[in-house]
């Protein structure tokens, strides 16, 4: 077992994107270059409404350190109103799970649209800065899940 | 008003009108009455109503309704809430149902069969009237416990620290035994199949093996009731641990009265929830959460 | 289990000059049911394609991961392939480990790990694929064109020669639209009436073509090939049937002091009207906010007059509901409102926007053609052209675009008062000039060298009203010098933006505007006609700035795609659906009232759990109408409704593999 320094350590993200708008901005940043932690890793959803709390949470089970969320801007979503409804789910659920004392920094949303990938770039990268500084998750963590 | 509704349920049962009466039956002990369905009248004796009838009976509807004739439930005015919830959600079949509303003048909370004072809920009762009824047997000489703020706790937690609120719950949540109780009477709680009781998901348990499982069970039981909770406490009444799971269904009301407008589910039988609607133009974006004290 | 195939490309050095693509290769093949893993130069090419057909045969793969660009891009090639060999194509999925991953990450080591993990996900997704299939949905055979200037008569007359029905709506009285209001176009100078209104005519009799002027959509239900629409057709007070008109009524109407949308509001109209002398259809409308009889009960002058009685003060709006196979947006553009720009004094009555310039122009305007100073009716002695009024301007009062039109038109305008009156002084004031369409820039410089119309790079910072005379004050940035001028008659080349309808309209039809208002297209490239909303196209400024020959190319491309989507005879749908399991449904209603499509219904259905049989009150979803969002298997608390395609345990198991 290898014992790691706060230095060393790089943070695990999960981002949600929706297909017509956020995965399209990450495309979009993919196709200008724009770089972003590798520790990003993008699951493509249909719409930011498909995402289920569960999600959330079993990708912090798993070792997410940061999940964040990527949906059309509010009036742009592909499904006329599934973004509305994340909107409220989502802030719900980051309340609810700041309320059992995780971490407030370790979720977040962010809508992007198709033709940001400068912005899709730049949220990825200062997210992951935050997670970052607020080390592992160690609130929501499930001890079996962990190799290291 | 025991002796009233041994008489109405006896005349009900009479002369057919109702086939069976959901009431509060006798036990062995005074403090622990249990839900019950009586169909003849010679049982009515059994039946009782005191404050010790806290088991909020709405939920026993649901099953109640695929049975043939009319049930007669007695339902004090929180839980009346929960059956117009019920019914919204096509749980009870309301035509085959004959309500009445009894007058509350407050639960006990037993421990251990001993009267211990109050139940919680009661000290903060904000839901004073019947929202549905057929017909009312009413006390007006029964006085409730003085009201708290029913969102006091709820915002002594908000004013801690993470750290201090990760410390509380898990302080709160390491004694949950996974007995399941909390979710078995909760009226809202109607899956079929339980994502706690169903092996599609990897989330099937029996018992907590780290916290972490500790923390998705109390979160996604109170998530599945978002903007459907009544709060009618019945979670942290039967909790064994005596959790204070009520903390947990109350800051999602609070956040969803302060962001969404004021909203009691089980008001009416036909507002959508507030995770079922929105509003394009006002809602808070969840970096809220970032901002909010 | 799956027998799944991992095919990683290398797309030449796109991706495996940052990923070690071997690498992929051989880690792939340590996940849980993948029995083949190849690499090659081009997995999109015929060769790459051929070759995941091989290896499907030869390993009778059950599941197929290919690790390449993005779904967005090559999802569907690699589908088609599959479905060729008869592999259902949902048993495909794609890692995109180019855009997301090699053309981002600069190390190597890091590049290939995200890259094995992004193929990780995409395995443990394909085990739990399932093979879908599409279903198909009719094609109503009629069109829907709205608004009527050339856009959408341009679109209307090619889909209806073509054979096909097509309905224009119409907010205002007649078609026509914008270049109705212009006088000459440029760089022919020819006519714009005279090339115009024939194609009025030809829309108006057009056997395939009905109108609906002084009209608007109120509702928009429905999906491509299947579009329920109600138009609004507003009560005009004239009925349409009996009307010949002969104009007796407006000749005789006594409410005459309606500024004139037409004119722009340089001169009046009557309360009851036809917008201008050629207007189609030629019938008139009552103005009810200006007419006496409506405001005060008495007059009803025209009533008198109207040999076929045709006047009715009773008329109500109609709704008229009908269904289309597609929709396209053609609603056109209008100047800003110049509330924002002081130091320009738009307020003054000799400075003008071209639009009204057109129409001082114009031989049928305002003062029949003759240019003239609003104020004192004196000719000019010199003119200024102001260009860029609120374009290219990124304050918040202006527009950021380049509203693409006016260098031209301000060159047209400024060749058309030299034409006239070579004695004229003609300034233009400009950022740059932007003259890159057929013979456009010739047409700049026949304006600058053969007519000599002054042009002085720069921006002018004031403009006062001296009563007689106007003077501006302005930065020479050529000459570096700063200008204080004496002028007769200002022109703002005024930007332009979408109408304020456009965002209702886009919102009805579930299409998207970008952020300056203007609908977007679903790629900027290759489908610039197409909305983001299937089966709804889109022609003319509604999308963006465009000229006449700009609009009429895309009216006619528009029309071709809405001729491909109407000729099929069946549509295939989204097999992607929401479908209840109907043992684990309560039938609690909480996923129907988040469907925005109406996809969910309810029945009332015997079930049999496992050999107990009852009646069940259960959710059914109509694939038809169901777009595949999602939004009630989250919102279901029993997760008995999932989506095909992106199931909860699909998505479970990308997570679990991606958290590894």
């Amino acid at each position: 077992m290898q014992i790691t320094g706060e230095q060393t350590f790089t943070p695990l993200i999960t981002a949600f994107c929706c297909n017509w708008c956020s995965y399209a901005g990450a495309d979009l940043a993919g196709t200008s270059r724009l770089a972003y932690p590798a520790e990003v890793r993008i699951i493509k959803v249909p719409c930011s409404c498909r995402i289920n709390p569960l999600f959330v949470l079993r990708a912090f089970q798993k070792g997410a350190d940061g999940v964040i969320i990527c949906g059309c801007h509010p009036g742009d979503c592909h499904y006329i109103m599934g973004n509305y409804y994340a909107r409220r789910r989502m802030t719900l659920l980051f309340s609810l799970l700041d309320f059992m004392g995780i971490e407030r920094g370790r979720t977040h949303l962010e809508w992007v649209s198709a033709a940001e990938g400068a912005k899709f770039a730049a949220t990825m990268s200062g997210f992951a800065e935050n997670i970052h500084k607020l080390g592992k998750n160690r609130r929501l963590e499930d001890l079996r899940c962990k190799s290291s | 008003m025991q002796e009233q509704l041994r008489i109405l349920a006896g005349k009900m049962l009479a002369d057919g009108r109702a086939a069976r009466v959901l009431g509060w039956k006798r036990t062995d002990f005074e403090t622990a009455p249990e839900p019950s369905f009586f169909t003849a009248q010679d049982d009515l004796s059994e039946l009782v109503y005191n404050k010790y009838c806290a088991a909020n009976l709405s939920g026993f509807m649901i099953g109640a309704g695929k049975r043939d004739g009319v049930t007669v439930v007695f339902l004090k005015p929180c839980d009346t809430y929960s059956f117009n919830q019920l019914v919204k959600e096509h749980q009870i079949d309301r035509a085959k149902a004959y309500v009445v509303g009894v007058s509350c003048g407050g639960n006990a909370k037993v421990e251990e069969m001993e009267d211990v004072g109050w139940l919680e809920r009661c000290l903060v009762c904000t839901k004073h009237d019947h929202v549905v009824y057929d017909e009312l047997v009413l006390d007006e000489s029964l006085s409730r416990p003085e009201a708290q703020d029913r969102f006091g706790g709820v915002t002594r937690l908000e004013g801690l620290q993470s750290l201090e609120r990760y410390e509380f719950w898990q302080g709160e949540l390491s004694t949950c035994i996974r007995c399941n109780a909390c979710r078995n009477v909760c009226p809202a709680c109607n899956c079929k199949k339980c994502v706690f009781d169903s092996a599609k998901y990897d989330t099937a348990a029996k018992a907590n093996v780290t916290t972490f499982e500790e923390q998705l069970f109390h979160i996604i039981r109170a998530y599945h009731v978002a903007g459907r909770c009544t709060d009618c406490g019945e979670c942290a009444r039967v909790c064994p641990q005596d959790i204070k799971l009520q903390l947990l269904n109350r800051k999602i009301i609070k956040d969803i009265n302060e962001l969404y407008g004021e909203f009691q589910a089980g008001q009416d039988t036909e507002t959508l929830g507030p995770l079922t609607a929105f509003n394009a133009d006002t809602d808070a974006e969840p970096s809220i959460v970032h901002t909010r004290g | 289990m799956k027998r799944v195939g991992v095919f990683v490309c290398h797309c030449g050095t796109n991706i495996a000059a940052a990923v070690d693509v071997g690498e992929v290769v051989d880690k792939a093949r340590l996940e849980r049911g993948v029995v083949f893993s190849a690499e090659y130069p081009y997995m999109c090419s015929e060769a790459g394609q051929t070759m995941i057909a091989n290896a499907v045969k030869e390993h009778n793969l059950t599941g197929v991961v290919v690790s390449a660009c993005s779904p967005r891009m090559h999802e569907v090639t690699f589908r088609k392939a599959a479905a060729k060999i008869g592999l259902n194509p949902y048993m495909l999925e794609m890692a995109n480990i180019r855009e997301q991953c090699s053309w981002i990450h600069k190390d190597k080591d890091d590049a290939t790990k995200k890259a094995v993990s992004l193929t990780s996900a995409a395995v443990a997704k394909v085990h739990l694929n399932t093979p879908l299939f599409a279903g198909e949905s009719p094609v109503t055979k009629r069109a829907l064109v709205i608004g009527g200037g050339i856009a959408g008569i341009s679109v209307a007359l090619d889909v209806a020669d073509a054979g096909y029905d097509v309905d224009i709506v119409e907010s205002t009285p007649g078609i026509g639209g914008r270049m109705a209001q212009l006088d000459k176009t440029f760089p022919t100078l020819d006519c714009s009436a005279c090339i115009l209104t024939p194609k009025m005519v030809d829309a108006a009799t057009h056997d395939n073509i009905t109108l609906h002027t002084y009209s608007e959509v109120e509702s928009v239900e429905g999906f491509v090939g299947d579009f329920t629409v109600t138009i609004r057709k507003k009560a005009r007070s004239v009925d349409m049937k009996k009307c010949t008109g002969c104009g007796a009524c407006y000749d005789k109407c006594p409410a005459k002091k309606a500024p004139s949308e037409f004119e722009e509001g340089l001169s009046n109209r009557k309360a009851i009207y036809i917008p201008f002398a050629q207007a189609v259809p030629n019938v008139p409308v009552i103005d009810r906010e200006q007419c006496i009889k409506f405001k005060t009960g008495k007059c009803g002058l025209c009533e008198t007059v109207c040999a076929p009685g045709a006047i009715d003060f009773e008329q109500q709006d109609e709704l008229v509901t009908q269904k289309y196979g597609a929709v396209i947006v053609a609603t056109g553009f209008r100047p800003i409102e110049l509330g924002k720009f002081g130091e320009y004094a738009p307020e003054s009555k000799d400075v003008l926007t071209s639009l009204e310039f057109e129409r001082i122009t114009n031989a049928a305007g305002p003062t029949k053609g003759a240019l003239v100073r609003l104020s004192d009716g004196r000719k000019p002695k010199s003119i200024t052209f102001i260009q860029c009024v609120g374009s290219r301007d990124t304050t918040p009062r202006g527009k950021a675009y380049c509203s693409k039109i006016c260098c031209m038109y301000t060159a047209k305008h400024a060749m058309l008062v030299k034409d006239k009156y070579p004695d004229i002084d003609v300034n233009v004031y400009y950022i740059d000039v932007r003259s890159p369409g057929k013979n456009f820039d010739e047409f700049y410089r026949r304006a600058a060298e053969e007519y000599g119309v002054n042009y002085i790079k720069g921006q002018v910072g004031k403009v006062v009203d001296m009563g007689d005379h106007l003077v501006l004050q302005a930065a020479d940035m050529l000459d570096n010098r700063q200008i204080t001028a004496r002028t007769d008659m200002i022109v703002l080349a005024t930007a332009i933006e979408p109408l304020k309808s456009t965002k209702p309209i886009a919102s009805m039809l579930t299409a998207s505007i970008d952020t300056n208002g203007f609908m977007t297209e679903a790629h900027p490239k290759l489908k610039p006609v197409e909305s983001p909303t299937a089966g709804v196209f889109l022609a003319g400024a509604c999308h963006g700035p465009k000229d006449i020959p700009e609009t009429v190319a895309q009216a006619g491309a528009a029309a071709a795609k809405v001729l491909g989507l109407l000729s099929k005879s069946k549509l295939t749908t989204n097999p992607c659906v929401a479908a209840a399991d109907e043992l684990a449904c309560n039938g609690c209603s909480a996923c129907e009232s988040v469907c925005p499509y109406g996809a969910i219904g309810y029945e009332d259905r015997q079930i049999n759990d496992h050999g107990v049989r009852g009646n069940q009150r259960l959710a059914a979803v109509n694939t038809a109408l169901c777009q595949g969002c999602g939004a009630c298997a989250v919102t279901c608390p029993s997760g008995a409704m999932d989506l095909l395609g992106f199931s909860n345990r699909q998505i479970l198991a990308e997570v679990d593999a991606l958290c590894r």
